[in-house]
């Protein structure tokens, strides 16, 4: 099975471990990746709150590399990448005059549809069970709340994928590692990342909330699906430290590295080590089996 | 044979886009066209007898109208036209309004449009027959569908002028919504205290046929001669028998085996019950689902205490079959509820408010059955999770309603005042409680109506919120809820012991199926739609069929009572004369041509085309034709477009009038 495969910038800078762990585990269950050739920006941040027709032209130059190299489906693991690409797809389809215009930008004709999937749905493509048949290590230990943020499951009429308002998908992966799940009420909340650059204040206190809350119902770990909610809730817990000295480091993973250690690989194969806060699960273990 | 032409400006709702002295002018030399004159109200008292003194004095034979829609004024003209001495079937309208001035804006295209629409009028009535209305006799008896309020008022209506009544209920009590509620807005008395009455009086009236726990089935015929099929669903109790004691529901060992929906489900009851004590009839139902004698044929406890041997487990549903000249539907509405919706469903559902997960995140009519002194906390203030006392409510409306991204584009009208009831009825009890309402804007038209949603803010204290919810979540026993003060422009937190969504009033769900069934057409929401909007709010479409209460549309109880009366004196409008006269509109089939397809019958669908035998003077049968019983047939037409021999013809729209009208073109 081939699957397309765009990165998106984040994977090649803040989220490199997000890269390494997704091309690992992908390749232990038995999947091949055919990363487009030349793959530019999706058109996400600056372009959509600039110029719509530049991150609409952008985004379905991805999609129309992928068409070109005979793909049908394509994963696109940063869920900000992933909901650029289906919305402009989605525009794009909607609209013949949108359609023509970014045709003649691009100097294409679209004839297919290629299928854009986020993360979890490439997992549904390979099959839940495969994790389970793979798995080396039952990941007993981990509570985990899932975190799905803003754009992975919105705007559902769109993503046509999971509940925008109770979504439960990632759970579902996340249960065939062997960890344990919890329900928590901010599974789908702001992180704050739009205000990132101008308003630290704002993501500052927003992304304490969500790590709060999982911490309440039980969880000791976070996992993501997206760069930008990673670097929010990981990389900003120093600053949080600074606001409120009573704030306890979190560990929050990337899906694929929960996964990836579950299938047996260690922290530093799949660059946890690169986390501002640091995560070990044997130390876990020891730890728990201490007390 | 001559031919008058009426032009109508009908003020400047023709005359604004039509230019009628042209179209008169232009329309006086089409041939056979006596006379071709035009007016600014051809319906106004001179306008008519404009048309009669022309019949007249011109001696024309038949006449065209160009005016607004034959529904409007087509009755208007035939009368002006009998009253001049010819026929009102040699009476044609051209619609000029809705189908020319209204749809267009080009004064010259509309004109000439108005030309071509009064020419082919004149083609067609050159070639109209004259035609006798049929009459049909009238059985006066009514069908009244739902026994809520709205159905008990309109059968009481009815039957006190002495005309017989059959009111079809399909749960096994009549009372509808309103026997669930606590009070009432906004006069705050005791909703089963009005009501009982009311439904005692219907069991007691000798007029009123009363079949509880029975559905119609089937509709057949027209109006003033229907004939229902009901069917009367299997109690498995003798009705005659049954005293009402209640020892087999108090002995019935599956105590709680089934969510009591009377209680909208914060209660149990067993499998034999009766909804609520009250109840009219006081006649138990055994719920076979639950009933241990038909899982494993064993218990019979109920058999046993019995001393009336009323209990009967092998009967079977019964269909009745009613002959009557009426139908007031009167099926009510049901609750928007809050759980996840299928993927296939066109409404999402809150799944912000959790898709019904939370315990204490109830609807209004879950309000009032705890707030009711019947109701399973026996009035007192306890919510369903813990039993405690809540200390601060949170009221949620709009949920469902004003809402097209996740439930329906309408208001349902009566949520600003009941929710302002059900925080007041809170206040009342539990003094130190917090009660918050969020709102879009405040809908409290009607009489004492707004004073009471002051009276709630001000002297009662309720904290009304302009603003939406976005969130609702659970944390140590509290609901978290997340909204916005639009007013101040800030978020807020309330946390909340209980939560009341004030949830959209929605059809009934087979409510699409039951106007298929009886033939009267619906909105997109499944609500029935009324004949006109403004003049003929009660009347369906459909000549005989009336409609009453919230079937209509979201209605509170005033309103869904007046509307029972006026559609119980729509019913005794018809039943004023022995005979009704029908448009002599029907098919008719020429026996000489027909093949016996049949497939005239099978298209037909008021089940107006029967088979009939042609016989040798031996009375040997040679072959089978079609024919049409002119009292079920409606006019459609169906079956003159089936037809592949062309040999059935509607009277007043027979093929040589249409091909001349098209051909004329």
């Amino acid at each position: 099975m081939k699957v397309g495969y765009f990165p998106g910038c984040s994977q090649t800078g803040t989220a490199k471990e997000y890269d390494t762990s997704l091309r690992k585990v992908v390749e232990k269950l038995g999947t091949s990746f055919d990363e487009l050739k030349d793959w530019s920006c999706c058109g996400a941040t600056s372009a959509h709150v600039t110029n719509h027709q530049l991150s609409n032209a952008l985004a379905m130059r991805n999609i129309m590399i992928a068409e070109q190299q005979g793909l049908d489906e394509m994963v696109a693991p940063c869920a900000a990448c992933y909901n650029r690409l289906v919305l402009s797809q989605h525009e794009t389809n909607k609209h013949p005059e949108v359609k023509a215009k970014v045709e003649s930008i691009l100097e294409t004709k679209f004839t297919k549809e290629v299928k854009v999937m986020n993360l979890l749905e490439l997992f549904m493509k390979i099959g839940l069970e495969k994790i389970k048949e793979n798995r080396k290590v039952e990941l007993k230990e981990l509570k985990v709340a899932c975190y799905y943020g803003c754009l992975l499951v919105r705007p559902s009429e769109i993503t046509k994928f999971d509940d925008s308002e109770q979504p439960e998908s990632m759970e579902k992966v996340v249960e065939m590692t062997g960890a344990k799940t919890v329900d928590w009420n901010s599974k789908v909340e702001c992180c704050g990342a739009a205000h990132s650059i101008a308003r630290r204040d704002i993501v500052l206190d927003l992304s304490q909330k969500i790590l709060d809350d999982a911490k309440k119902h039980g969880a000791n770990v976070m996992v993501v699906a997206c760069p930008m909610c990673h670097t929010n809730l990981d990389m900003r817990q120093t600053a949080m430290r600074h606001v409120n000295p009573e704030h306890q480091d979190f560990p929050v993973l990337y899906l694929t590295e929960l996964i990836g250690l579950a299938l047996g690989m260690d922290e530093k194969e799949l660059g946890i080590n690169l986390h501002t806060i640091k995560f070990n699960y044997n130390e876990l273990v020891a730890e728990k089996a201490a007390v | 044979m001559k031919i008058g032409v009426f032009i109508c400006h009908c003020g400047e709702n023709i005359g604004r886009t039509v230019d009628c002295p042209r179209v008169a002018k232009a329309c006086e030399w089409l041939p056979g066209v006596e006379v071709s004159i035009d007016y600014k109200y051809m319906c106004s008292d001179p306008g008519q007898n404009m048309i009669k003194k022309e019949i007249i004095d011109k001696k024309l034979d038949a006449i065209v109208v160009g005016s607004c829609s034959p529904h409007m004024h087509e009755k208007t003209f035939r009368k002006a036209a009998v009253a001049a001495g010819i026929n009102p079937f040699l009476v044609e309208i051209a619609n000029l309004r809705e189908h020319c001035s209204w749809v267009h804006d080009d004064i010259e295209l509309a004109t000439d449009k108005a030309i071509d629409l009064v020419r082919m009028s004149v083609e067609k009535v050159k070639r109209n027959q004259p035609l006798t209305t049929i009459e049909v006799p009238v059985t006066k008896r009514t069908l009244v569908i739902g026994g809520g309020i709205a159905g008990i008022q309109a059968a009481l209506d009815v039957a006190n002028a002495g005309y017989e009544v059959v009111l079809v209920e399909k749960e096994p009590s009549i009372g509808g919504h309103m026997s669930q509620l606590s009070e009432t807005f906004p006069t705050l008395d005791c909703s089963q205290c009005i009501l009982t009455p009311r439904m005692v009086e219907v069991y007691q009236h000798p007029k009123i046929k009363l079949m509880t726990y029975s559905e119609v089935e089937k509709v057949d015929g027209f109006i003033g001669n229907f004939t229902v099929t009901i069917r009367k669903k299997a109690r498995h109790i003798d009705e005659e028998k049954c005293t009402g004691c209640g020892l087999c529901i108090t002995k019935c060992p599956t105590k709680k085996k089934a969510y009591n929906s009377f209680e909208e489900n914060l209660a149990f009851r067993p499998a034999v019950y009766v909804p609520f004590p009250q109840a009219v009839p006081n006649i138990p139902v055994i719920d076979e689902t639950v009933c241990m004698y038909y899982k494993n044929g064993k218990c019979g406890v109920c058999v046993k205490v019995c001393g009336r041997e009323a209990i009967m487990f092998d009967q079977q549903d019964k269909l009745v079959t009613e002959e009557v000249g009426a139908i007031i539907m009167a099926t009510g509405y049901k609750l928007y509820n809050i759980d996840k919706k299928p993927d296939d469903s066109i409404y999402k559902g809150y799944g912000e408010y959790g898709y019904g997960k939370y315990k204490d995140v109830i609807d209004g009519l879950q309000f009032e059955r705890i707030a009711s002194a019947s109701g399973p906390t026996e009035g007192e203030f306890k919510r369903p999770s813990d039993g405690k006392e809540p200390k601060k409510i949170v009221f949620i409306q709009c949920v469902g309603s004003r809402d097209e991204s996740k439930g329906f584009s309408y208001c349902s009208k009566i949520c600003c005042m009941y929710t302002a009831k059900h925080a007041m009825l809170y206040k009342h009890k539990v003094h130190d409680g917090e009660a918050y309402v969020f709102y879009m804007d405040i809908r409290s038209g009607g009489k004492m109506y707004d004073e009471f949603v002051r009276r709630a803010i001000e002297e009662d204290g309720v904290k009304y919120i302009r603003g939406r919810v976005s969130k609702i979540t659970e944390e140590d026993g509290k609901y978290i809820v997340k909204g916005e003060d639009t007013l101040s422009g800030m978020p807020i937190t309330i946390d909340a012991d209980m939560v009341v969504l004030a949830t959209a009033m929605i059809a009934q769900p087979d409510a699409s199926e039951l106007a298929q069934t009886i033939g009267i057409p619906y909105d997109k929401h499944g609500f029935f739609n009324e004949a006109h909007p403004k003049l003929r709010p009660i009347e369906s479409t459909t000549g005989g069929v009336f409609l009453a209460g919230a079937c209509q549309s979201p209605k509170d109880i005033p309103e869904s009572v007046a509307m029972a009366s006026a559609a119980a004196a729509k019913a005794m409008v018809l039943f004023g004369s022995d005979m009704l006269e029908r448009e002599p509109v029907v098919a008719k089939v020429n026996a000489d041509l027909c093949a016996g397809c049949f497939y005239c019958k099978k298209v037909c669908p008021y089940s107006a085309v029967e088979v009939r035998e042609v016989k040798t003077r031996d009375g040997i049968v040679i072959k089978e034709i079609a024919y049409v019983n002119e009292g079920l047939c409606q006019g459609c037409g169906t079956c003159t477009a089936t037809c592949p021999s062309k040999s059935i013809e509607l009277a007043g729209f027979n093929n040589e009038e249409i091909f001349a009208q098209i051909a004329a073109l």
